[in-house]
């Protein structure tokens, strides 16, 4: 019996558990995804039918996802967690034998009228997974090396198949949340340096296996990496997108350029405008401000997680918060420092901003496990 | 799973040190992320701006509205008309092939044409318009407009094109404009922006184009919000541009249209011009071409046929031709010789039908010989021998000077095409162009307007009215520019004694109107326009000694080329000038016959303002003048004056 169960006395039941939501929290992300709106709606060219409306009504059906989700006791989601990581991984071999083709890549699922992104759903389910291992795992093992090895086996195997999609950039956050989870539940740093030495060898021979018959990327993938080192190298072509996102983002200056008023976007020389790239559009309008307000409110997100992981009582709580923020964070920052230039293209949305359901009502579904852990805290 | 309190506390924490470790990566990459903000949006925002700025904002040109040409009396000789076009975009089509498909079943657009076309598209951006048909009937261009739907990326457009609304007969002197031409542009050093406006309409001849900067105006843009399709999107502002200078000349419409009529389908060339101002009325050059051809663009076949006419139609043969004056010159000869002294009004020489100098005999025309003349009877029949002497006299330099003073061997300064300067001969001239030394016979045949010689029908229509008026008339063809008059400052005395002018003008009188005159066929029945002129006849063909022998061969039996050219100049009324007229009709045989009959209806044309009465034709041609007029097709008399404003 855990810690957990054995202070259940002390947990909030019935309605009175409301009271006990991280309110601040809620209030943060309405606040991200209101500034989501704001942006679906310019970007549309003022047409909120197109993307904003749609994104609201999902907004409106996550957060109720989410208080859902706070009022169900966080030992359940924890026993949950197996079956979750199980569901998740069938749904990723689904799609890999039926799923349909969107961008260039094996992605969604379609299960009667739902449109499902499984490597969306295993994002959370790996934290979950990862955490209710530790929280299993007996403290003193948790650097054996067969823990170790347990523990990796369960992000690789999901990891490898969103790679065969193929989405480079789901299969890095999979990778790196999942390592988050292992870093926070006191993993030897020994491992991480050497996972970090492998990585750079392995990118060492990514890039010298190009041309080759054994090449690792695909050509597509090289030619992100190219036009990642020198935009300018193909302005018309694959660097164009990168090209025309920083001139968007540069040119919105200290206060932008008004909304609406960005030429870059609404004249469409931004590529994904309303997914990938939404955030340029917010750079060009509302300039420098706007940026760096979004930048705190993802900021302040984080904060408030880590002090839910702090001040929970038990592993699973704990990991799968920091989990939860990690992946977040992992979301907003290879997000922005694509755009911006400080990495290569690949395909991750901005959390909450970027258009898309999926990606919204799961992530709001993990917040509302990171409220259930909050909620379920022995006082 | 049971734990004891004691590793659950160990277990939270190691969370809580890695929690903060991972926020404190987290929040470096915060500080990064915002660090990049900043050195992007405040540093190197105004460099980013200016790309965005050129990215998203492209200058249009409007092109501006060309400058209209009239005629003295205001009628218009070239206009723009409104020219429905239709243009496509590849980008904006999609399948063009069947785009253009549907497009042909609406307008007539041949397979070449078609094929063309699609070659253009396929080579051009794909978001540029490519024009695809033009001057498309009000029907043709509805019948596009309705069917838009089914036409995407095609576009119904109305632009200006150039109209010269009196055809051929100003052919040469206004010009033409054509489409801008990649040779035109690297001709033109810091070349116009409007220039590369895709058909932009510039003057390639005549008026049209020496005036081009003053007619084309002042391109007026617009800058315009473009996508990253290249399509417009906004505009953000408009500046209108100047529409060029309305231009007025000082020909009659109504005379060139009657000079080219009555030059008919001989090769010929007939300068009018007023004794009082200079103003040119008419410059008329035959055969003429239709100008409007150019510009819709003139076919392979039918420019071939203008290039290999033998009349070369294409050449402006009043200011570009250049003609042995032949006798016309003997005013110049006499003036010279009367200046310089060495001969008197009264003195005659003896003709006996040729003169020998240097071992060499030179003919007169008439074999008989003229007996004793002096200076006006020499003029009256056009004795050659009268000038071989007097020219030994005088010396080629002089001549060659009172030349110049005439207005011969002189480039006039007039907006037209290649204006030709001629050749007034001296000493030095020879030895510059040939590097050897100047024979008396080449003093000779100068004397009467042959071997160096060459002038043209402006040149001696200039000399002639200089002659007439006794002052430097200088010939002009720009009457006023917007409205304001070309100021034209009354012309100086030319420095020439008035009694030796008095006597070669009482010359050029009896060559018309005494019985022994060569022109005295050609003479004007009403005294209040009494003509006065000087017929000439110019060889292009060395006639040896042995054809002299066997006797000249007459120009009916000689090909066209070969034949004389026939010249006359004159001018009217005699008391008190106010037109002259030269007049070329190139290989056309005698002066007399030919050329003065022709130089007289134009003449009277003039004058009277019209076609004269048949009283100022002597009786017997008067019949014969009748029947002529019935082939005429001459313009209607009262045009209105154009009021369109340039503005069109």
């Amino acid at each position: 019996m855990s810690y957990l169960e054995s202070n259940l006395k002390t947990v909030p039941v019935g309605w009175r558990k409301i009271l006990f939501i991280n309110w601040p929290l809620v209030f943060l992300l309405a606040a991200v995804a209101s500034a989501g709106f704001v942006m679906l709606y310019s970007v549309s060219g003022g047409r909120p039918e197109i993307w904003a409306e749609p994104q609201m009504k999902r907004f409106g059906l996550g957060m109720a996802v989410m208080l859902a989700a706070a009022f169900v006791p966080i030992w359940l989601w924890r026993n949950l967690s197996a079956l979750g990581y199980g569901v998740a991984l069938v749904l990723l071999i689904a799609v890999e034998l039926f799923g349909d083709i969107g961008m260039g890549a094996q992605r969604w699922l379609e299960i009667g009228p739902l449109r499902l992104q499984p490597s969306e759903l295993m994002k959370i389910t790996l934290v979950m997974m990862l955490a209710a291992f530790y929280d299993w795992l007996d403290v003193d093992k948790v650097s054996k090396p067969q823990w170790v090895a347990a523990a990796a086996a369960l992000i690789l195997v999901p990891t490898a198949l969103v790679l065969r999609q193929p989405d480079l950039g789901t299969a890095i956050l999979l990778l790196m949340g999942g390592g988050v989870v292992m870093f926070a539940a006191g993993v030897s740093l020994w491992y991480f340096g050497t996972v970090l030495a492998a990585v750079g060898g392995l990118v060492f021979a990514v890039l010298e296996s190009r041309g080759t018959p054994w090449q690792l990327l695909h050509d597509y993938q090289f030619r992100r990496i190219d036009t990642f080192l020198d935009p300018g190298s193909d302005p018309l072509g694959a660097g164009y997108n990168i090209m025309q996102a920083q001139i968007a983002l540069g040119s919105g200056g200290w206060g932008g350029r008004g909304f609406m008023q960005g030429t870059q976007s609404r004249l469409n020389f931004l590529p994904e405008k309303h997914t990938d790239f939404i955030f340029t559009t917010l750079a060009e309008e509302f300039g420098f401000v706007g940026a760096f307000s979004l930048l705190m409110l993802y900021a302040l997100i984080l904060g408030f997680c880590l002090h839910t992981a702090m001040s929970a009582r038990d592993r699973y709580s704990s990991l799968v918060t920091i989990g939860i923020a990690g992946t977040f964070f992992l979301f907003f920052a290879v997000n922005m420092s694509m755009v911006m230039g400080l990495m290569p293209v690949v395909g991750v949305p901005l959390p909450l901003v970027s258009y898309g359901g999926t990606a919204m009502l799961i992530l709001l579904w993990a917040f509302g496990i990171v409220q259930s852990a909050h909620v379920h805290r022995p006082r | 799973m049971r734990r004891s309190p004691r590793d659950n506390a160990i277990s939270q924490a190691t969370i809580s040190r890695r929690g903060l470790m991972l926020g404190g990566l987290q929040a470096a990459m915060v500080v990064t992320l915002t660090l990049r903000m900043r050195a992007m949006q405040l540093e190197r925002a105004d460099e980013y701006r200016l790309l965005a700025e050129g990215n998203s904002v492209k200058i249009r040109l409007l092109p501006p509205a060309r400058g209209l040409i009239h005629d003295r009396n205001g009628v218009l000789l070239a206009g723009n008309e409104q020219n429905y076009r239709v243009t496509i975009t590849r980008e904006d089509a999609g399948d063009v092939d069947l785009v253009l498909a549907r497009l042909r079943r609406l307008i007539a657009l041949g397979n070449d044409e078609a094929a063309e076309i699609a070659d253009e598209l396929h080579r051009r951006s794909p978001n540029s318009p490519i024009t695809v048909a033009e001057r498309l009937s009000w029907e043709e261009f509805a019948r596009i407009a309705v069917n838009a739907p089914a036409l995407p990326g095609v576009t119904p457009e109305v632009g200006l094109s150039r109209l010269y609304p009196r055809g051929p007969d100003f052919a040469h002197v206004v010009g033409y404009v054509g489409a801008v031409s990649d040779y035109d542009l690297s001709k033109i050093e810091d070349p116009d922006p409007v220039l590369r406006i895709p058909r932009f309409q510039l003057g390639k001849t005549g008026v049209e184009a020496k005036l081009e900067e003053m007619l084309r105006g002042k391109a007026g843009t617009r800058r315009v919000e473009v996508n990253s399709g290249g399509r417009e999107m906004r505009e953000l502002s408009r500046e209108e541009g100047t529409p060029g200078a309305n231009v007025q000349l000082t020909v009659d419409y109504r005379l060139q249209n009657y000079a080219l009529q009555r030059l008919g389908d001989e090769s010929a060339a007939a300068v009018v011009i007023d004794c009082r101002s200079g103003d040119l009325l008419a410059l008329s050059s035959a055969p003429a071409f239709d100008p409007n051809l150019f510009v819709r663009g003139i076919s392979t076949r039918d420019y071939r046929a203008l290039q290999d006419d033998d009349h070369r139609p294409l050449a402006d043969k009043s200011v570009q031709g250049l003609y042995p004056p032949g006798s016309t010159f003997k005013m110049v000869s006499a003036l010279a010789a009367l200046e310089a002294g060495v001969i008197g009004l009264d003195d005659t020489v003896y003709c006996p039908g040729h003169l020998e100098v240097g071992g060499r005999k030179f003919h007169c025309w008439r074999r008989a010989g003229h007996g004793h003349l002096n200076l006006t009877q020499s003029l009256e029949q056009s004795c050659d021998v009268f000038y071989y002497d007097i020219s030994q006299k005088v010396g080629i330099d002089r001549i060659a000077e009172m030349a110049r003073k005439l207005g011969l061997g002189t480039r006039h300064d007039l907006p037209l095409s290649a204006v030709a300067q001629g050749i007034a001969p001296d000493k030095a001239w020879k030895r510059e162009r040939y590097d050897t030394d100047w024979l008396i016979g080449d003093t000779l045949n100068a004397s009467i307007g042959q071997g160096y010689v060459l002038a043209s029908p402006l040149q001696l229509a200039v000399m002639t009215a200089r002659l007439a008026s006794g002052r430097e008339i200088v010939p002009r063809v720009v009457r006023s520019i917007d409205g304001v008059e070309v100021p034209n400052p009354e012309a100086a005395p030319l420095d020439i004694k008035p009694e030796h002018l008095a006597a070669v003008r009482r010359g050029m009188d009896m060559v018309v109107n005494s019985a022994r005159g060569t022109a005295k066929g050609a003479k004007i029945m009403l005294a209040e326009m009494r003509m006065a002129g000087k017929t000439g006849t110019s060889q292009v063909r060395n006639i040896s000694a042995a054809e002299r022998a066997r006797g000249v061969i007459s120009n009916a039996d000689l090909p066209w080329e070969r034949r004389d050219h026939a010249l006359f100049v004159c001018y009217a009324p005699v008391d008190n000038p106010r037109y002259a007229v030269a007049l070329v009709v190139e290989h056309g045989g005698g002066g007399s016959a030919v050329a003065a009959p022709i130089a007289r209806d134009i003449l009277l044309f003039a004058l009277h303002g019209g076609l004269p009465p048949l009283s100022a034709y002597p009786s017997s041609q008067r019949w014969r003048i009748e029947n002529e007029r019935r082939d005429l097709d001459l313009v209607d008399p009262g045009l209105k004056p154009d009021t369109t404003p340039s503005r069109a």
